[in-house]
Parts: C-alpha cells; structure tokens; sequence
C-alpha cells in the first residue's frame, strides 16, 4: 500500500513537472519574434511612378534566434502616424517587397506618383507578430530611360549606324556584293511562266496583321511582283484574311500598276477580302488553287498551321511556288513542299533584292556587318562564361 | 507630294514606338495603348470594307455565271444567313445555346476540325519527298527524323542511347540553327522597321 503511494507520489510530481515544462515552451513559443530593422522605402526603378519597393533586416529571429518567423506583412500609410494598411506579405527570408499599384485613379489599388507614403513591415508569428520602426517618406515617380534596356539602345544605335555608313557608301556608287538568293531570282521565271500560260499569279499574304513586320515585308515584295506582272501584263489574284491587309494591298498594287505605266489593268476585285477564320480561309484559297489553276503561287508573309495545306494544294494544282516566312515552326514544311523558300530574315531582304537599288542594298550590308558584331560577341561571350568573366556577361543583361 | 503626309506619319508613328520603347513613363505607355486602341478601331472599320468586298466580288461572279460561282452564292448564302441569325431580336446571339452558336458549335467548328485534320494526310505527303534519301543532306534529314520520331517509342536497352542522340539533336544542332534564324529575323525586321522609318523604303505606297 505505501508503495502504491509512492508510485502516486511521484506520478503526480512527474506529470506536474512535465505540465510545467509543456507550458514554459508553448509560452517561448508564443513570444513575439524581434521585430525588422532598418526599414527603406524608395521608388521602383525603371518603371511608370506607380510602385514603391521597400526593404528591410531581416527579424533577429527569422532563421535564428527563436526561428519563429512565418512571414512579413508590409504596411503603408500617407502619415508617419495612423492607422497602415496592409499592402501585401512577403515570406520569412525575403528582404524586399515591391508595393505595385494602379495607375488608373478610379482603382482601389491606386498609387499616386510625387506623393509621400510611409512604411512599416511586420514579422509574423503564429498569431502574433512585432512591428518595425516607420520608414522613412517615400515617392513614386516615372523615370526617362529604362537603364535596364541600355545594351538594346546601344544595339540599336550600332547597328543603325552600320546601316547608314553602308546606305552612305552605296549612295555613293559603291559597288555592294551581295549574295544571290536562288527564291529571289526565280521570281522573274515564275512570273514569266504565268504570261506563257495565261494563268494568273496567286499571291498570299498570310494570316499576319498588317502591323507584323512580315506582313510589312511582303508588302514591299508584293510591289515589286505587282510591277512586274502589270509589265508582263498578267493578272495577280490576292485573297486576304484581314480587312485592313487588304485595303493596304490595294493600294500597293494600284501604286505598282501607276508605275509601270499600266494602271488600266489594275483590277481591285483581284484583291479581295475573303475570311478572318483560319481554316476556312485555307478552304477557300485551296477552292482558287484548284479552280484557277494559278501558274504560280507565292506564300510571303505570316503563316501557321495552314502552311503546308496551301503548299501542298498548289503543288498538286502544279504550280510553281515560292514561299517565306519569319515563323521558324512553318520553314520546315515550306522547304518540304514549295520550290523556293525564304528562311527568315531573306523575307525581309527580298524587296532590296528585288529592286536591286543601291540605297537598299546598303541596309542589307548592315546586316551583315551586323550579324558579324553578334557572331564576334557569341564567341566573347562563350569564352566569357567559360573563364567566369561576369562583368563581360553582365554588359549584355537586359530587364523588361 | 501627295505621298509626304503618309511618310511623315509613318516616321513619326515609327520613332515614337521606338523611343516609347525605352521610356517607362506613364504619359508614354498611355499614348502607346491609345495607338493600339487605334488600331482596333480602324480593324473595326476596315471589316466593313472586308464584308463589302467579299460580296461585291462574290456577287459580280454569280451574275456573270463565272466557273465556281456555285461556290461564291454558298458562300453569299452563309454569310447572309448567319448575319441574320446573329440578329435575332430578342436574343443575345454570343451566348451558349443561342441559334447563332448552335450554327457556329456543330457547323463551322466540325468543318475547321475536319480541315485540320488534312493537315495529317499532307504532313505525309511531304515528309514522304522531303525524306527521300537522295543527296547527303536529305539523309541526314532522314536519319534525324527517325531518330526523333524513334525516342517516344521503347526499344528496350536501345531507349537510353536513342534517347540520348534525341536529347542532342534537339539541343545542340536544332538549338543553334534556330538561335541563328532569331538573330538574323531580329536584325532583319530592324534593318526592315529602319528602312521604312526613314522612307528609304518606299514601294508598298508606289513612288513620289
């Protein structure tokens, strides 16, 4: 019996003791963390004045100490004094935070520029938290330049410049050797092989906007075949997918067909708007291929998936095609089943080529010296990454 | 003479977009989204230039009776017949279950599906001529396709090294070539882009 007692005697006194030590920790643990320190405000670099970022120390306990940090809450307010409100959360051992706001003025989210705001950031525990000292004012406001695009300016500026000292030379009467596009020098062949049949000549534009720098080059492509087949007095057949492509077509033609001295053959329902929906414009175009039997197709612009329908449709309506495009995943299927392709940038060339006019062939030389510049900082910047050099890497950073 | 506005205008719109590029300021982002604004506002009009081409050419091919013109009156028929169905009075056309997308959900989807489904037969056909073993490139076309085409399938020990050679020709030859178009599209639309902006090229608005 007085063992029993014992036992009881000194179970009481254990699970007292662990009660007490149960309640020590849980009150360490509830203990609010240390709180940031050093808190800066500043305005967003590089962006339109509508974002703030702030920065502080971490809490003496996130990571340490008594490791209880779960997160940080950023507050703002216009005053020193009163009441902040929560402008977002960053994750324990994150030292920044960008405040983003609108810039429209009718949102709940928005951040006036010039204006000061004052901040303060949050440690967080389970519940419980500590608040840092109020940061000193600050503002948001737009900058001039974008520092983080210099290396596109100064790219842009170089190669700029390389394609007006060569348009300079050219001008000049600087012979310029450029190398033969064998897609470029059939045109003449196809367009002459549409007057010997007296079949007409389709040209399509492809899906592009005319806002896409490819559908820009094939217009100016566009008004070198157009003057030739008002020479060679042979219809050219333009079904588009846009409305405004179209209009611009139109325009290009009828100018080409002034130039040549033939503007009573411009025909403007030769030019027409047929849809706006992909493959329903590749069924009506696959309809002209197999109706009209065209002697020869072009395929100059932007294309997808429709690329090789039409190509393969002309190739068995047997016509000869010249294709290009910018769209790398159609090159393949173009170089599979057209004639002559463009690849690339030979799309955007081609007009110069056309017109074998000095001034435009000067570009094409800065061009070239251009892609000689990036070839040469390819290899520096291979041997750059290979020996560690960052410095040399870091020239060639660019933020968006 | 009558060509120098247009020009100037496409100059000046051209060295905005340009330097807008390196400004990040709010006045310049709010001038470039009224430009596009812009541009959606001319896409609206220039649909009605659209529309009135397609019928003007569609309707002068039927009364003239050219070849096809079977073709031009269905193709009149589908878009009268779906402007007026979009214009049911009392009925918001856009909206599940309406007549206007019954016709656009069980026509005109099945009949784009059916036409992309060609693109199968034709992916063939033309792998069938571009792989033809004739000269040393295309077999090197040849061989590089099967082992690409090959990686998805098991082969059993033969897997891993197909595998590999997938992995490096995806990543080193294919990759560079496709570095090399990139850079010289990019040098070549701003070569194109400079050229217009500075009205050396001119032929897409004829000459002064």
């Amino acid at each position: 019996m007085r063992k029993l007692k014992i036992f009881f005697f000194f179970l009481f006194l254990t699970l007292t003791f662990l009660f007490a030590l149960n309640d020590v920790f849980a009150q360490e643990e509830s203990e609010a963390p240390a709180p940031p320190s050093q808190v800066e405000a500043f305005d967003t670099p590089n962006d339109n004045g509508h974002s703030i970022t702030v920065s502080w120390r971490l809490s003496a306990d996130d990571g340490m100490g008594k490791n209880n940090v779960v997160a940080y809450e950023i507050l703002r307010f216009d005053s020193p004094e009163g009441e902040f409100e929560v402008r977002g959360m960053a994750p324990a051992g994150a030292g920044i935070f960008e405040d983003q706001g609108a810039k429209d003025k009718k949102s709940s989210n928005f951040l006036p520029s010039h204006k000061n705001f004052y901040y303060k950031v949050r440690a967080k525990s389970d519940g419980i938290y500590s608040d840092s000292e109020v940061s000193p004012p600050a503002q948001a406001y737009g900058q001039w330049f974008h520092t983080g695009k210099s290396v596109v300016l100064v790219a842009v500026i170089i190669f700029s410049a390389f394609a007006m000292v060569f348009i300079n030379l050219a001008r000049k009467g600087k012979e310029l050797f450029i190398r033969p596009l064998a897609g470029i020098e059939a045109v003449d062949e196809a367009i002459g092989r549409a007057t010997e049949m007296g079949k007409p000549i389709l040209y399509i534009i492809g899906l592009g906007s005319a806002d896409m720098i490819a559908t820009i080059a094939s217009f100016t492509i566009l008004s070198r075949v157009a003057k030739k087949t008002a020479e060679y007095q042979s219809d050219i057949l333009i079904p588009c997918y846009d409305s405004v492509v179209m209009a611009v077509a139109q325009e290009t033609v009828k100018a080409a067909y002034q130039e040549a001295g033939r503007p009573d053959m411009y025909k403007e329902e030769n030019i027409f708007f047929l849809t706006s929906m992909q493959f329903a414009y590749v069924a009506g175009v696959n309809g002209i291929m197999l109706r009209e039997r065209p002697a020869t197709n072009f395929y100059l612009g932007k294309f997808y998936a429709e690329s090789l329908i039409l190509a393969e449709t002309g190739s068995l309506a047997g016509s000869i095609q010249i294709s290009g495009t910018d769209e790398i995943a159609q090159i393949p299927f173009f170089v599979a089943a057209t004639d002559y392709t463009l690849i690339g940038e030979e799309l955007y060339a081609a007009s110069a080529y056309l017109g074998k006019e000095p001034v435009l062939l000067g570009t094409l030389k800065g061009q070239d010296w251009g892609k000689a510049l990036v070839i040469i900082s390819l290899i520096l910047g291979a041997l750059a990454a290979s020996f560690h050099f960052q410095f040399f890497l870091n020239l060639f950073r660019v933020q968006l | 003479m009558r060509r120098v506005l247009p020009f100037t205008l496409v100059s000046i719109a051209g060295f905005f977009m340009l330097i807008q590029y390196f400004i990040p300021r709010e006045e310049f982002e709010w001038i470039y989204e009224w430009t596009l604004d812009w541009i959606i506002v001319i896409g609206c009009f220039a649909m009605l230039l659209g529309l009135y081409s397609l019928t003007y050419v569609s309707v002068n091919k039927v009364r003239r009776k050219t070849p096809g013109w079977g073709y031009n009156l269905i193709a009149l028929a589908g878009l009268f017949f779906m402007l007026i169905v979009g214009f049911v009075p009392g009925q918001e056309s856009l909206v599940r279950g309406s007549a206007f997308m019954h016709l656009f959900e069980y026509v005109y989807i099945p009949v784009q599906a059916s036409m992309f489904s060609l693109l199968a037969f034709y992916i063939a056909s033309a792998a069938y001529r571009a792989f033809r073993a004739r000269t040393i490139l295309a077999t090197i076309l040849l061989v590089s396709a099967i082992i690409i085409m090959l990686r998805l399938v098991p082969l059993g020990p033969l897997s891993s090294i197909n595998q590999w050679l997938a992995n490096f020709i995806l990543t080193v030859p294919n990759m560079a070539a496709k570095r090399a178009f990139w850079i010289g599209v990019g040098l070549g639309a701003t070569a194109t882009a400079l050229k217009i902006m500075l009205g050396i090229e001119r032929t897409y608005m004829g000459r002064d």
